[in-house]
């Protein structure tokens, strides 16, 4: 055999081989190293924390938040996750979990509910917040979505989110939709979920509190809302403000029938 | 004061599948701050386990360690009802041990 065609050969085994070596896609490579964090999703140690924090006397009046009501009646956890925001009386206002906590830590605990709400995320009493989200949110888990829209704000608050959703501006021209509005849109390796419908289990709205690997950081749903405006160059909205309420509202009203695996680990 | 670890140890024939997850910032001392100052390395230096207070794994780990780590090994002859016992030591000498029954 001569030269010339043992190179041809060569060529042709690499050529042969390649698509082989190709045929696992990037958004494979990471559904894979994804697999392998589940075992041992650092979330665990924020829930343990946060269950902590549930059951400590702590605040001023040095009192547990166990008589705290997050809308299935004072110190019901199991199952409040998946049906908020809700409409509460007491507060007479549309609230999401975190900004009910910090209603609880005021009024049981006699915390400064405006002075927590400045705080910046992953600091001071703010972080204490995320673990008791990320700890209730993990007592729902596997349970379905299933949002109240009787009460007359409750239809409002959704309507509301449905035209922030859609609502273009900023440097960018963005939207929630912009990136959440259609099939097959991503952001680098993430795969970006249709949130203006039911996106399906442990998708969307049904992910968050989530750790996320790359910075280490136990991410609520709060602070992930933060995030998506910091990306579309809109102003921050405010902690707990109606308008990222709003928006959780219309999501998770979207993903009725959904199953929270919240906490879960992003990349 | 140091968080508490998550430590499951599971058995499964002539061995346990022990699985660890520690609670530590990990700082590498590579990062600066806000205000351009670097971050003090701070990571764990000595991981230690043992079984019913016999030694049964030893590890040195260094700032390449993720936050949070988890560590996952196997024991051979461990059965149900055994003691795993976990011990970290950092840089700053702050350590922790907690301890797991094989289930």
């Amino acid at each position: 055999m001569n030269k010339a065609s043992s190179l041809a050969i060569a060529v042709a085994l690499a050529l042969g081989t390649m698509p082989a070596l190709a045929q696992k896609t990037a958004s494979q490579g990471i559904d894979e190293y994804r697999a392998m964090l589940q075992d041992g999703n650092p979330a665990e140690l924020f829930e343990a924390k946060g269950e902590d924090l549930w059951k400590k006397a702590r605040g001023p009046k040095n009192v547990s938040l166990e008589k705290c009501d997050l809308g299935k009646g004072p110190g019901v956890v199991k199952g409040a996750f998946v049906a908020l925001p809700k409409y509460f009386a007491d507060t007479q206002r549309m609230q999401d979990l975190e900004s009910r906590l910090v209603t609880c830590m005021e009024t049981l605990q006699g915390f400064n509910a405006a002075e927590i709400s400045k705080t910046a995320f992953g600091r001071g009493e703010m972080a204490n917040v995320t673990a008791l989200a990320t700890w209730i949110a993990a007592e729902s888990k596997g349970q379905r979505f299933n949002l109240s829209q009787e009460h007359a704000q409750e239809k409002t608050f959704y309507e509301v989110g449905k035209r922030l959703f859609f609502q273009r501006g900023g440097p960018h021209d963005f939207s929630c939709a912009s990136c959440h509005g259609e099939e097959g849109k991503r952001i680098r390796l993430q795969d970006l979920p249709i949130l203006t419908k039911n996106p399906g289990d442990g998708i969307g709205f049904a992910a968050w509190p989530a750790y996320r690997v790359s910075n280490g950081q136990m991410w609520s749903m709060q602070l992930r809302l933060n995030d998506c405006y910091r990306q579309q160059r809109f102003p921050y909205p405010g902690f707990g403000s109606d308008a990222t309420i709003a928006l959780s509202t219309y999501l998770g009203v979207n993903a009725k029938g959904a199953a929270s695996i919240a906490p879960a680990i992003k990349r | 004061m140091a968080d508490p670890m998550r430590i499951r140890a599971q058995a499964s024939g002539d061995k346990a599948t022990v699985r660890v997850l520690m609670s530590h910032e990990m700082e590498s001392g590579q990062r600066k701050d806000a205000s351009g100052k670097t971050v003090p390395a701070w990571f764990i230096q000595e991981v230690t386990a043992k079984l019913n207070g016999k030694d049964v794994f030893s590890a040195e780990w260094g700032p390449a360690v993720s936050k949070n780590p988890f560590l996952q090994f196997n024991v051979k002859g461990a059965k149900a009802g055994d003691k795993i016992a976990v011990t970290w030591k950092d840089n700053k000498g702050d350590t922790r041990t907690d301890e797991a029954t094989v289930s």
